[in-house]
């Protein structure tokens, strides 16, 4: 498997680390049933799905990459900073 | 008070050939960190060009500018290696000095990308990676930085507590890439 960087360029999937589904973070006072859903609940979908990976090898860029988990084709790949997951620079 | 003896990373370890390639230690005076600050960036290009007449380097790239460098290190970050970073940076970016962190190598010679083509899993080869490219990658399962300083010099970096691995870890390499002829 092989992730494109968007700093680095297109690398061998042992130079990531993945952190798991790319969520927006709830709001400031999201109530209980909002924060279960966010920490605990996942669709686990046969088909694409977001994920946070780190580039842990290279850049040290958060990714959000979107990938099938079917055939683990990378669709796409950005920035987690400009996909919108809450949070401000 | 004691005498503390000075010592550098890769002490008695260095220099070594082996075929026809040489790894060598290299000792910037000084290496610090640049962060420009958020909507910094244009304001910390033109500080570091008066400071150090370098430009700060693109994505995978390197600026050179007589015995100053300053290279790509990772996302919104850059290495200034040589003279000591001048203070008026500090108003546009954040400043670390990394000066005794890293270990710093010169793999040198025809057969230095072959070397490294057994370590790292990205393309150094010298059509694809040219003089003043530079990446972030994994070198024998440690964040290394590696650039083209030279037609047949690559410039390596590692945490300074993996100084040793790493020597073991190129030589090997060498005598590998050596035997083969
Ligand atoms: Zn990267």
């Amino acid at each position: 498997m092989r992730i494109t960087c968007p700093n680095c360029g297109e690398r061998d999937r042992r130079e990531f680390y993945v952190k798991g589904a790319a969520l927006a973070r709830p709001d400031v006072g999201a109530g209980l049933d909002e924060w279960h859903d966010h920490l605990h609940l996942r669709d686990n979908p046969a088909s694409e799905t977001k994920e946070l990976w780190y580039h842990e090898m290279g850049c040290g860029a958060w990714i959000e990459v979107c990938r099938n988990t079917v055939s683990h084709e990378v669709v796409s790949t950005r920035l987690a900073s400009g996909a919108e997951l809450g949070g401000k620079r | 008070m004691d005498d503390l003896i000075a010592m550098t990373p890769c002490d008695g370890l260095l220099p070594v050939t082996i075929g026809d390639v040489t790894l060598t230690e290299d000792l910037p005076v000084a290496m610090t960190s640049i962060a420009p600050y958020a909507g910094q960036d244009e304001a910390l290009n033109a500080a570091l060009k008066d400071a150090h007449g370098l430009d700060f380097p693109a994505i995978n790239r390197s600026t050179v500018k007589a015995d100053a460098r300053a290279i790509w290190f990772g996302q919104g970050i850059a290495l200034l290696q040589g003279p000591a970073a001048a203070i008026e940076l500090a108003k546009f970016a954040a400043l670390t000095d990394q000066s005794d962190g890293w270990a710093v190598v010169r793999l040198e010679g025809k057969g230095a990308a072959d070397v490294l083509a057994r370590l790292a899993p990205v393309d150094l080869r010298r059509q694809n990676f040219k003089q003043g490219h530079t990446v972030r990658t994994e070198l024998a399962h440690m964040m290394a930085s590696i650039t083209r300083i030279g037609p047949d010099a690559l410039q390596i970096m590692v945490f300074r507590s993996m100084a040793r691995t790493l020597v073991h870890d190129l030589k090997t390499a060498m005598a590998g890439v050596a035997a083969r002829g």
